[in-house]
């Protein structure tokens, strides 16, 4: 059978990518670098820095949007898996501060207050780089594989899906915050001051990893259209419309399911992974219930079901909450819960969806068509 | 001479001192409080702790035969910490008087650890054997210092005899020690998983009738709470302290109210445009929750307390080492009122007949007249008035805060999605293993993991019964 693709979409999608992805790539450092210190043009560090970790949260939500978007898994709890992403290189640069640590100690700070005396035996991978880097994509992914096996393999599927998602998010903040988990309990990792022998407060370490996220994300990004447009994509697309018709086909979907689910959860580790360093902190409460929860309505509001949605929803509602909690931090559990039943009551396609509206004549929503509404079992 | 000793009392001599004290130990009552208190006003730090015990020996003595039970009771538990002989008789005495089975237990424990701290030989030994047969914990420590020394190279023949019945008696109060521990442990899984079950009976509803899931249940929760607490800021406000205690049954039908109306209007606003669509619903109403709870931070701040009302505090003692919370039993009490008025309303009302209608065929009970829409409207408000309910029995268990919703909505889905969606039998019997699973684990691996265990065990659970206990047959199952 022929790959039956959009064409006019996809152009479409590829296009705005590419402007996308030059503005992130090529004007955002230009902006940075060229001008100024006080021209209107400059993007100050801290603006850059800024959005290095928006594009993090993007490559998270690409991840959610392949999972949910396409293939109809919600799992409410990526944050989990971004939480092992961060942690794992969190340790790496935890035990890269060496005797720069507020007591002296080779070990961290937090194992001199907890009276740990000797490094635990699971932080030893991560006294190498490469062991970091390995395991903020291993770790999500072997939990992920183990996680998502029982689950789908005995077709716990929809909301009993998301359910037990959460209650993992649940579970793993809670032995997180422990300190017996010798991950640094509440207080998390922090004070890191270096990597690969690169100063983390130097402004052009920044601008790396700066760059380095947006090269992480055109690869995640890239990688995602491969697999939606593949004939895999496909069946995941109908999955999400309708399960038992691709059992009936003959297809077995969970093993569909667990191969999206293992790779949005490697697409977190990876998040995670270049968060840390710009961010410079990584605690519990990235990894609860609401963290996990505000990657779903990132990629509602960009538009699930489009690749880009997932991106522009990222970059758009953490750029908002960064501006309104400076001027009314109360007010943004308001503006997140209003998005939530906003979005899911009016726009169910997202910004995308009214993008697409608005430029009308182009092809109706194909790829992110919503479920309709079933109407079996009487309702 | 109680006039004398009064006034030996400051005397500088110790000895003079010590056997006023004695006298009036032996001689004083109640009356003398004040008068000793004037005394303890004045005079320095060595006659203050030579009155301090008469003080209190007298006060405990007075309480000894006071109306109260649990006063009775806390009077001979503390004698027996002054360790002096003169009380046994006291408590001896009281204990012959006594009604009520546990004061007079105490009473009873009491004199006989006297017995064993300041006895001599033979009435130590009587006192060790009664001690083993009243079970008596506080004693196992003196117990365990007669064993010690019994084991000693220069024991004599009596101590060796009394370490050997101290050996039984500490071996009969270890085996019933076990057995009450058993007996809480049950309990405390019963309470737990009546509290589970009361949160998630409208969960429950909502899901298996309707086919929502209702994120913000746990706000209704809280929504019923905040009720419950501003009726008792009202009572505390405008009405004298006497009926104070009223408050707790006025607000009840408050808080169902409260939750009932605020889910009507979230049906009438939100949900309604959701039906059929369980994720939407699920996220549309997380929003929600995130909204209410953070009005509730605004509104109310971080922390606020319901006091309980004076019939719901304490407890009974129903045998020795088994103490059962009143609010624990109320709880469970509501609990099985809830599940047969649930039952009631669905099966044997008029109500309920259409609610079981339209959920089985929505198309065709609009056809026979059933205006499905306020059957709709109806049911999610009163499964959000049952929300408001749980929030009002929580308050006897915990502070009302803006986060009493968000501590207890992931226990309740699970316990949904473990029982079934469509009969209450599962969640019923879901939340008596959730809870009961809990409290078992819980002593073995602290409150934190054991709540992790619980999830594997719920995922592993689905593995065997991917749809829950009771699952839903037929057509609507994969809906």
């Amino acid at each position: 059978m022929p790959e039956q693709i959009q064409p006019q979409q996809d152009s479409r999608e590829t296009l705005s990518f590419y402007v996308v992805g030059a503005v992130f790539l090529i004007v955002m450092p230009l902006l940075n670098m060229l001008p100024a210190e006080d021209s209107w043009l400059h993007l100050s560090d801290f603006r850059l820095n800024q959005f290095g970790k928006f594009l993090c949260f993007a490559i998270l939500a690409l991840g959610l949007d392949l999972t949910w978007g396409y293939c109809g898994v919600l799992s409410m709890g990526q944050g989990v898996f971004f939480g092992f992403g961060a942690y794992c290189m969190g340790m790496y640069l935890a035990l890269q501060i060496g005797k720069e640590s507020v007591y002296g100690s080779e070990l961290p700070d937090f194992m001199v207050w907890t009276q740990v005396k000797e490094l635990p035996f699971f932080w030893y991978p991560f006294k190498s780089f490469w062991g970091g880097l390995l395991g903020a994509i291993l770790v999500p992914v072997i939990f992920a594989t183990i996680f998502g096996f029982l689950a789908f393999r005995s077709r716990i599927k929809g909301v009993y899906f998301a359910i037990i998602t959460q209650a993992l998010a649940f579970a793993a903040w809670l032995v997180f915050n422990r300190n017996e988990t010798r991950l640094g309990g509440t207080n998390g990792l922090t004070d890191f001051k270096q990597v690969l022998g690169f100063r983390l407060s130097d402004p052009s370490t920044q601008l790396g990893l700066y760059i380095l996220t947006v090269l992480a994300l055109i690869a995640s990004f890239l990688l995602c259209r491969w697999i939606v447009a593949s004939r895999a994509g496909k069946v995941l697309i109908a999955i999400r419309d309708s399960e038992s018709r691709v059992t009936f086909s003959g297809y077995t979907p969970w093993v569909y399911k667990l191969f999206v689910f293992v790779v949005a959860a490697g697409l977190a580790g990876l998040a995670g992974m270049l968060y840390v360093p710009q961010v410079g902190i990584i605690t519990p409460a990235q990894i609860g219930v609401l963290p996990s929860l505000e990657v779903v309505i990132w990629v509602a509001v960009g538009g699930r079901g489009t690749l880009i949605g997932a991106v522009l929803g990222a970059v758009v509602v953490n750029f908002g909450r960064s501006v309104l909690t400076n001027y009314f931090p109360e007010a943004w559990p308001f503006i997140l819960g209003g998005l939530f039943v906003v979005v899911v009551t009016m726009f169910p396609d997202g910004l995308v969806g009214i993008i697409r509206k608005f430029f009308a004549g182009g092809p109706p929503a194909a790829g992110l068509a919503m479920p309709k509404p079933q109407t079996q079992g009487g309702r | 001479m109680i006039e004398q000793a009064l006034a030996d009392l400051t005397s500088e001599n110790a000895e003079t001192r010590s056997a006023a004290v004695a006298i009036l130990i032996e001689k004083g009552d109640a009356s003398l409080i004040p008068k000793l208190d004037e005394i303890r006003a004045t005079a320095d730090r060595a006659v203050r702790q030579a009155i301090k015990p008469v003080v209190d020996l007298l006060k405990n003595r007075a309480n000894l035969s006071s109306e109260l039970p649990d006063y009775r009771r806390s009077a001979a538990s503390d004698i027996a910490s002054t360790g002096r002989r003169e009380a046994i008789a006291w408590l001896q005495a009281a204990a012959a008087k006594e009604e009520v089975w546990w004061v007079r237990y105490t009473m009873e424990e009491s004199a006989n650890l006297l017995e064993l701290r300041s006895g001599d030989p033979s009435a130590k030994l009587a006192a060790v054997k009664k001690l083993g047969e009243l079970r008596s914990q506080n004693s196992v420590t003196l117990l365990q210092e007669l064993i010690d020394a019994g084991k000693l190279a220069e024991a004599t023949d009596e101590q060796k005899s009394l370490a050997s019945t101290a050996m039984a008696s500490v071996s009969q109060i270890e085996a019933w020690s076990t057995k009450a521990n058993i007996i809480e442990t049950i309990f405390r899984g019963i309470s737990l998983s009546s509290i589970l079950l009361i949160m998630s009976l409208g969960l429950a509803i909502v899901f298996g009738l309707m086919g929502v899931i209702n994120m913000a249940h746990g706000e209704l929760m809280m929504i019923g709470a905040y009720a419950t607490f501003i009726t008792q800021q009202a009572f505390i406000a405008w009405l004298p302290p006497e009926s104070f205690d009223w408050y707790f049954p006025v607000s009840l039908p408050l808080a169902f109210l409260a939750s009932f109306g605020a889910g009507w209007l979230l049906e009438a606003t939100v949900i309604r445009f959701l039906y059929g669509r369980l994720l939407e619903t699920l996220l549309a109403t997380w929003g929600v929750s995130l909204i209410l709870m953070q009005s509730a931070r605004v509104y109310f701040g971080d922390l606020t307390a319901v006091i309980a009302p004076q019939s719901l505090r304490g407890g009974a003692q129903v045998m020795v080492g088994v103490y059962l919370p009143y609010n624990r039993i109320f709880i469970i009490i509501l609990s099985i009122v809830c599940v047969v008025g649930i039952y009631y309303m669905l099966f044997r009302s008029n109500l309920g007949m259409r609610v079981r209608a339209v959920t089985q065929n929505r198309n065709m009970s609009a056809c026979l007249g059933i205006p499905t829409r306020k059957v709709d409207s109806y049911t999610f408000a009163f499964a959000s008035g049952l929300a408001g309910i749980a929030g009002w029995a929580l308050t006897m268990v915990g502070n009302v805060d803006p986060g009493l919703g968000q501590n207890y909505i992931v226990d309740a889905f699970m316990v949904v999605v473990t029982g079934g969606v469509g009969k209450l039998a599962g969640t019923i019997w879901a939340s008596l293993g959730i809870g009961g699973l809990n409290k078992v684990i819980e002593p073995f691996t602290g409150a934190v993991y054991g709540k992790v265990f619980i999830l594997v065990g719920v995922i592993l659970f689905l593995q065997w019964r991917p749809s829950g206990l009771f699952a839903a047959k037929g057509r609507s199952a994969d809906a």
